[in-house]
C-alpha cells in the first residue's frame, strides 16, 4: 500500500528563531503587525508500507534519526493512504 | 603516528588542518574522503566548512555518513577526536557530543578574533593551557549558537566538560563577549571521557605567529602528546 506523509518540523516552544523574528519585523514594516510568527519545515513524502501504523512508525523513525533534531525540534506527522 | 583529517563534500578547512599538523606541528596527517576507509589512524580531526551546503541543518548530512561510525569506534577506544566549526556541528548532529548549534542570535555570519577562557585544562586537547587562561582564536560561522537543555548544561558544568567559553580580555564571560548567543558563552565542549572535543573557533587559523596567534597550535600539540602516551 502507498502512503502519503506530511511531516511538519518546528522549534520547540520558547526557542528563539532569529530568522522568524526578522521576517516578522519585515511584515511589520509593510503594515502587517503580528502577535507571533513561527517558521516550520514541511516534508511531503510517499512511501510503501504494509499498514498505516507501519508507515507512521517508519516516518517517526525518519524524523528521530534525521529530519528533526530532537534537542531543539518538535515534529508532527500526518499520514493518508494515497492513490 | 598518523592523524586523519576527514573530507566531506563542502569541507573547506581540511587542507589548513592538514598543513598545520604536518608542517607546523610535525606529525603525519592524511586527508580521508568520507567514502574511504578510516583505518590505521591514531586520531581524527573533523574540519570546518559547509558540508553538503548546510542542507537540512549544519552538519546533519555528514553526521549520518557511514564513516562517522568508524569515528565513533575510534572514540570508543579512547582515541582523540576533534571537531572544529562545521566539524563541531557534525559531532553534535551525530550524537557524539550533546546539544545543538543553532543560528547565531544576531543572524549574521561572524568572522572575528575572539577571546576564549580555558575552563578545562585536563583534557588531551587543553592540558598545556593554564586553567582560566585567556587565549585568542578566530571564529567564522553562522550557526555557532550552542544550545543544550538545562540538565545537559548542568552535567557539562558539574563534569568539567566545558573546554572553552567566549570571554572579554579579562576573562569574564559577559554577554558582550558572546559572539553568537551560545548558552553560558560556551565555545567548546568535551565528551564524558574527555577524548572528543568540539569547538566553534578555528585553532588551525591560530597556529603560527604570522597569523597573529599560536594559541591554537597548543591544542594540536596536546593531542599529539596524548596519542604518543596512549
Amino acid at each position: 500500500m502507498k502512503y502519503h506523509a506530511e511531516v511538519t518540523i518546528g522549534l520547540k516552544s520558547g526557542m528563539l528563531d532569529p530568522e522568524a523574528t526578522t521576517i516578522q519585523k519585515a511584515l511589520e514594516h509593510l503594515g502587517f503587525p503580528t502577535d507571533s510568527l513561527e517558521m516550520q519545515k514541511c516534508f511531503v513524502l510517499e512511501l510503501e508500507a504494509k499498514s498505516r501504523d507501519e508507515a507512521k512508525s517508519r516516518v517517526d523513525e525518519m524524523c528521530k534519526r534525521l529530519l528533526a533534531n530532537p534537542v531543539i525540534h518538535n515534529f508532527d506527522i500526518e499520514i493518508e493512504e494515497s492513490g | 603516528m598518523k592523524i586523519a583529517v576527514l573530507q566531506f563534500g563542502g569541507s573547506n578547512c581540511d587542507y589548513d588542518v592538514q598543513y598545520v599538523l604536518t608542517e607546523v606541528v610535525g606529525v603525519d596527517a592524511e586527508l580521508v574522503w568520507y567514502k574511504d576507509e578510516l583505518k590505521g589512524y591514531d586520531g581524527v580531526v573533523v574540519p570546518g566548512g559547509f558540508s553538503y551546503g548546510d542542507y537540512l541543518r549544519a552538519g546533519a548530512i555528514a553526521a549520518r555518513a557511514p564513516i562517522m561510525n568508524s569515528v565513533r569506534k575510534m572514540a570508543d577506544k579512547g582515541l582523540p577526536v576533534v571537531g572544529i566549526c562545521n566539524g563541531f556541528q557534525i559531532l553534535v548532529e551525530s550524537g557524539l557530543l550533546p546539544g545543538a548549534l543553532m543560528t547565531n542570535c544576531y543572524p549574521k555570519f561572524r568572522c572575528d578574533r575572539v577571546n576564549l577562557r580555558v575552563d578545562n585544562n585536563t583534557s588531551p586537547f587543553t592540558n598545556s593551557f593554564k586553567k582560566g587562561q585567556v587565549i585568542r582564536i578566530p571564529i567564522a560561522h553562522m550557526e555557532g549558537n550552542y544550545f543544550a537543555q538545562e540538565h545537559t548544561l548542568s552535567e557539562l558544568n558539574s563534569q568539567d566538560r566545558v573546554a572553552f567559553r567566549y570571554v572579554d580580555e579579562q576573562g569574564n564571560a559577559t554577554s558582550e563577549a558572546n559572539p553568537n548567543g551560545s548558552s553560558e558563552n560556551i565555545a567548546g565542549i568535551l565528551n564524558e571521557h574527555g577524548n572528543i572535543l568540539g569547538m566553534m573557533p578555528h585553532p588551525e587559523r591560530a597556529s603560527e605567529n604570522i597569523l597573529g596567534s599560536k594559541d591554537g597550535k597548543k591544542i594540536f600539540d596536546s593531542m599529539v602528546e596524548y596519542i604518543s602516551s596512549f
